[in-house]
């Protein structure tokens, strides 16, 4: 649970660990069913029906609005959004 | 006014707008009076921007005035569940992530609305980000069912089928991943209608599965859904899984469909945990097909048995991928214990999303895990394939297939929460439907235990113009429109 939630990026509290845990389990469980399925020969499908690529002229068009965009943003400065360091200052 | 409009069909209230009976800020207003008189009670609406809605009335009776009415949606109101984006006005998914979200620009679906001069309005409550049956799930505020307000609306577009039902709304918007329209629609007695995957664009609405999601319409009757989906379905360039095909005239095509069709009935729809007085009113339906001439043959959809299995490793792996967008860096909640830019993402995620969100990232991070993705992943994809060939087998025979929306009426508050996986069965007869990416129209047909039941017709990849005959001689034959909860 510890290696999911790192994955995931959310900080779960002990108490949710244990809970969800304990629901998964009886949810891959049931999932089991799956594994007594004869698959053999069978293609999976990413969509009910095969998706193509739609190609567009490569023309410049309206974009969003930078200041609507800013806006939402939890926390913005000089045009930009605004984020915790990311790279340690080697200097 | 204001009751004398509630329950009228968008037909009748188009031909009161031409006729200049009524007006459509009168329309507006009386949508607005019904929900100070009793959404206080419901609870559907998560809150509506009053001034737009009755700017937009105007502007409809303005177009009217100058003989320049854009169409039969030209001034009637259409709430959108709080998934889908309506430029400048907040879109919370029901989520204390998006608690002060505005979207920045309009949804494809709004903006053809838009152009069809339909009133776009109110953001109707759903559980969070689309993920549950009840709209318990809703960070917001809770949704009663307008005909028993101690039980569910059903989910997740559970405030748009609870807003139409009890009269608020004449139509509303909302999304369907597993049954999402189809299960509340039938909970609350209107109509609701998924329609063929890719069908209706989904660009500016909250993605949740995108392999499965479709947008669609919930109405009072057959007529509407169909006049509403008209306004929306078609190509877009914002969107690469909209189907190119060329949009049918709905109620054109409506009209020169006739029956007798052949109607399958999947014999695994009917097994044990179909509630038996919900049993008794879909047998009643496959009774008036029966006696209106068409061919009913028992068909077998065997591989459905595995469509739940399937549906929440798809679905869940999808939403895992699509919803780590919410890293608090560019837009919704960014947890200000933070001081890293790892803990803003796990930091906000975990103060910003809810317990069944939290759950069903972790189970689709899970089931994507290298060395557990080919056990789970990828043979739910193939159990995807199995489904879609068990469906396109039964159409060799059928033009469409009638069976049950829910195995139950909507449940009291609390009744299966304790229970997930019952509560994820619930979805048994909807979700097969998503994955094999069908359209599907859920019709009202009788009472059980006092509340509403609806049967569903499921069609052919793109023939939504069949469904809506058939679900419209259904309607016609009995009174269903005319019912409405008591509040």
């Amino acid at each position: 649970m510890d290696h999911l939630a790192k994955l995931a990026r959310i900080a779960l509290t002990e108490e949710e660990k244990a809970h969800f845990s304990g629901q998964l389990g009886t949810i891959l469980n049931y999932f089991d069913q799956l594994k007594s399925v004869n698959m053999d020969g069978v293609e999976p499908s990413a969509h009910a029906f095969p998706v193509y690529n739609i190609l567009r002229g490569d023309e410049p068009g309206p974009a969003l609005d930078v200041e609507a965009l800013l806006r939402i943003a939890p926390a913005s400065r000089d045009n930009q959004v605004l984020v915790p360091r990311v790279v340690d200052d080697e200097g | 006014m204001s009751d004398s409009l509630s329950f009228k069909s968008v037909a009748e209230l188009s031909s009161l707008l031409a006729a200049g009976k009524i007006t459509s800020l009168e329309l507006m207003q009386s949508c607005i009076d019904r929900i100070s008189a009793v959404d206080g009670k419901i609870g559907a609406f998560l809150g509506f921007d009053q001034e737009d809605a009755i700017a937009q009335a105007k502007a409809s009776d303005e177009r009217r005035k100058n003989g320049k009415t854009l169409g039969p949606l030209d001034g009637i109101p259409v709430g959108l569940k709080d998934n889908i984006s309506l430029a400048g006005q907040p879109l919370t998914c029901a989520s204390k992530m998006l608690k002060s979200y505005v979207s920045p620009y309009d949804a494809t679906v709004t903006a053809r609305l838009r152009q069809a001069g339909a009133i776009v309005w109110g953001w109707l409550n759903m559980d969070e980000f689309a993920m549950g049956s009840t709209t318990e799930n809703s960070a917001c505020k809770k949704t009663c069912n307008p005909w028993d307000i101690s039980r569910v609306p059903g989910g997740s577009s559970g405030g748009c089928a609870a807003a139409v039902s009890a009269g608020m709304t004449p139509l509303a918007l909302g999304s369907d991943t597993g049954g999402s329209i189809r299960q509340p629609a039938s909970y609350c007695g209107v109509v609701g209608m998924k329609p063929t995957y890719g069908r209706v664009s989904r660009y500016g609405v909250a993605a949740f599965a995108s392999s499965l999601d479709q947008v669609g319409p919930l109405a009072h009757t057959v007529e509407d859904a169909a006049l509403l989906l008209q306004a929306i379905a078609g190509a877009d360039s914002h969107d690469g899984t909209a189907l190119v095909n060329p949009v049918p005239d709905y109620l054109r095509e409506m009209d020169s469909k006739k029956g007798p069709w052949k109607v399958g009935v999947p014999k695994e729809f009917f097994g044990d945990g179909l509630d038996s007085a919900v049993r008794e009113q879909v047998q009643k339906a496959i009774e008036f097909y029966k006696k209106a001439g068409c061919t009913i043959t028992e068909i077998s959809l065997p591989e459905t048995r595995y469509a739940v299995a399937a549906y929440y490793i798809i679905a869940t792996a999808e939403a895992s991928s699509n919803l780590a967008r919410f890293d608090g860096i560019r837009y919704g909640h960014r947890s200000d214990k933070a001081t890293d830019a790892v803990d803003v993402y796990s930091l906000s995620r975990a103060e910003g999303f809810g317990p069944e969100v939290k759950r069903r990232i972790i189970l689709g991070t899970y089931v994507l895990t290298s060395g557990y993705y080919d056990a789970y992943y990828v043979r739910a994809q193939k159990i995807r394939t199995l489904i879609r060939d068990d469906f396109m087998r039964a159409f060799n025979d059928v033009d469409f297939i009638l069976a049950p929306v829910s195995p139950t009426i909507a449940p009291k508050f609390g009744e299966k929460s304790n229970d997930l996986l019952a509560l994820y069965l619930g979805d048994i007869y909807t979700i097969p439907v998503n994955l094999a990416g069908l359209p599907a129209i859920s019709v009202p047909c009788g009472v059980a235990h006092e509340m509403p039941v609806s049967f569903q017709l499921i069609g052919k990849p793109l023939d939504e113009v069949t469904l809506f005959a058939a679900a419209r001689e259904f309607e016609k034959a009995h009174d269903f429109v005319t019912r409405h909860p008591q509040l």
